[in-house]
């Protein structure tokens, strides 16, 4: 095991990848001669050269529908979004070309491809920078969708999407790219696709806590045992699309009692869309309503105090926890 | 021209199999066969044609929603056209894609696209694998006068241009974006001059003339083969159905279809200039193509419900 941090650990990622199949290549808005807008791609252009990661023209719906068409006859590129509020403007390419042409051409051709990009409030971006849009790439079928919250799994998640015959959109936190952890240094350690993280065991609630909310989860977890007696459960889904519904509900099963966690907006979001699937299969299991903590309902707005007020903090899941007993 | 007799006929006997395919296609559509939108390509045979005689068998074809026609000269049975047509499961995209969405990956036909503009960033990065994997394949890339007013047009220009991309950008100009004139849509009418500013040449070709057509799609593809950097081409034709068949078509004058009809229908003009064709011997041979076609794709089943989600994900 090596301590990196999760920018490093997703650049080691990259690397092993483009070093292991010819087929990989990186195209991306400043992600070569300037090393990448968050640093992700630190070193690579020198290391692969300009065939293998190419700096873009501002194009983001085009960049990633070449991607597209690069993946349907036998490359496997890499497109990094510089946010997730971006990748709006390729919605059509992701939408409508990488997620449906596996299937709307019965199968004649895949695309095998993963676009990148980071989401998350905290830096002062103000309300076209800082979103969290994950409720919206879950909504569409025929692609996987990943949210790591660790550098092991920003690793091992970004590889296994990059070996996945399957359109993948790789989401990552802004605010984690400095954070460190423990990672394998194994150059073939995956993280499967579908395989939750429980990050902390508990009997008297399960939190299940949506990319960098699972270390928000984790802090308000260790509140709740210190300060009040509760034994939270933590659980990461790591990717919401495979969920691992199977653990989540086991889970609920065990502590009757659960609380969602994520960045985004309330409505129509990952945890409005859990919370259904959690009540259909464990209602009988349940001893209050699953309640939900998540962003405000607005467009981040830009001041530092009305920011910190407009995303989930430990606090908050402490309270939304205790008022379940 | 083509540079025999024979090439010639099978050029008009292609034209002619994709017109008669389309006026079936629309009474199968009446009849309730066909359902969602049909959009015919009557009328812009040439220009299919004459672009897909000018490719080789590896280089790539990308369409739009309407290529029924671009399938068959690329060498599709139409019976798995057709079939595609009815939601049959022997149609070419098993009946998940239907009329908009052909594709048939042997003949490298890259598919038909339902987004006005959706294909050309498709196109960029299909041309950019050809040179990734250092062959010399080029991709044709045909849209309509629309889609070069979407942010696609745009963006995918400049990126083919800048990274140096054998994509041939073939503009079909039938001169209406559904039910909007192109005087009316374009501030620039010669979409041919559109890529200038993008450091992307322009080609014009009568696409009313598949001789011509052929002979500017030659010439695009093969510099395009050797200087691996895209062209544009406009083929200027005229869709003589409407847009789909949910067109009233009060957008334009009855007389001025009858007079494309009339004075500048592709098949008939090129069938006027060869010698010794026999035109009605040919149609009848293409009828009962057309009548196989249909027959096949009623008989043909419909997709089971057990394989409603087959192909959605790629499994292991």
């Amino acid at each position: 095991m090596a301590e990196l941090r999760y920018r490093e650990a997703l650049n080691q990622a990259l690397r092993e990848e483009l070093e292991r199949d010819e087929r990989v290549f990186i195209l991306g808005e400043d992600i070569g001669v300037f090393q990448g807008a968050f640093k992700v791609t630190d070193g690579l252009l020198e290391a692969f050269g300009d065939k293998r990661v190419r700096d873009t023209p501002i194009s983001e719906n085009t960049i990633v529908g070449l991607g597209v068409g690069a993946a349907m006859t036998g490359l496997r590129p890499i497109v990094e979004l510089m946010t997730v509020n971006f990748s709006l403007l390729a919605m059509d390419q992701i939408v409508n070309h990488m997620a449906a042409i596996p299937y709307m051409f019965n199968g004649q051709a895949r695309v095998p491809m993963v676009v990148r990009m980071p989401q998350g409030a905290g830096h002062q971006l103000g309300p076209t920078h800082s979103h969290c849009l994950e409720a919206i790439y879950l909504h569409v079928p025929g692609m996987l969708l990943a949210v790591p919250s660790t550098p092991a799994d920003a690793k091992g998640l970004l590889k296994a999407a990059i070996r996945d015959d399957n359109p993948v959109v790789f989401i990552e936190h802004e605010s984690l790219y400095g954070a460190k952890g423990e990672v394998p240094e194994d150059e073939d350690h995956l993280v499967e696709f579908g395989q939750a993280a429980i990050r902390r065991e508990g009997t008297d609630v399960t939190i299940v806590g949506i990319s960098r909310m699972a270390i928000t989860a984790q802090e308000a977890a260790e509140t709740l045992a210190e300060e009040h007696d509760i034994q939270a459960e933590v659980i990461d889904p790591r990717t919401l699309r495979p969920l691992d519904l199977p653990t989540i509900l086991e889970s609920v099963r065990k502590t009757n009692r659960c609380v969602i966690v994520e960045e985004g907006w309330p409505h129509g979001g990952v945890g409005a869309n859990l919370a259904a699937l959690i009540q259909e299969q464990a209602f009988d299991h349940l001893d209050a309503p699953i309640l939900r903590v998540s962003g405000l309902d607005l467009p981040m707005p830009y001041s530092k105090p009305l920011e910190q007020l407009a995303f989930p903090h430990a606090e908050q899941v402490v309270e939304t926890v205790k008022s379940l007993f | 021209m083509a540079d025999g007799l024979d090439e010639a006929r099978e050029w008009l006997a292609t034209m002619l199999l994709i017109r008669r395919f389309e006026e079936r296609a629309g009474q199968m559509y009446a009849k309730n066969k066909v359902g969602g939108f049909l959009h015919l390509a009557i009328g812009e045979e040439a220009t299919i044609v004459g672009a897909v005689r000018a490719m080789r068998d590896e280089d790539y074809l990308i369409s739009t929603y309407r290529s029924h026609g671009h399938a068959i000269a690329r060498g599709t049975d139409p019976k798995r056209v057709m079939a595609e047509l009815f939601g049959k499961a022997t149609g070419v995209s098993g009946g998940r894609g239907g009329s908009m969405h052909m594709f048939d990956g042997e003949r490298r036909f890259m598919g038909g696209y339902g987004i006005v503009g959706g294909n050309l960033p498709l196109a960029a990065g299909i041309a950019f694998s050809s040179d990734y994997r250092e062959t010399e394949e080029v991709t044709v890339c045909v849209f309509g006068d629309g889609a070069a007013n979407q942010g696609t047009f745009g963006e995918t220009l400049n990126l083919a241009a800048l990274w140096k991309l054998p994509v041939v950008f073939m503009v079909t100009n039938n001169q209406f974006g559904m039910g909007t004139s192109l005087e009316r849509h374009s501030a620039q009418t010669d979409l041919h001059k559109r890529g200038e500013g993008y450091g992307v040449p322009g080609l014009r070709a009568d696409g009313m003339d598949v001789g011509d057509t052929y002979e500017v799609m030659s010439e695009a593809i093969e510099r395009v083969r050797a200087d691996r950097t895209p062209i544009l081409v406009e083929a200027v034709t005229y869709r003589f159905a409407g847009h789909s068949m949910a067109d009233p078509e009060e957008y334009r004058e009855k007389d001025d279809v009858k007079e494309w009809r009339e004075q500048h229908d592709p098949i008939k003009n090129f069938a006027e200039k060869l010698e010794d064709v026999d035109l009605e011997a040919l149609d009848e041979e293409i009828g009962a193509r057309i009548d196989a076609a249909v027959e096949f794709a009623e008989d043909s089943d419909f997709p089971t419900p057990e394989s409603i989600y087959d192909h959605l994900y790629v499994d292991g």
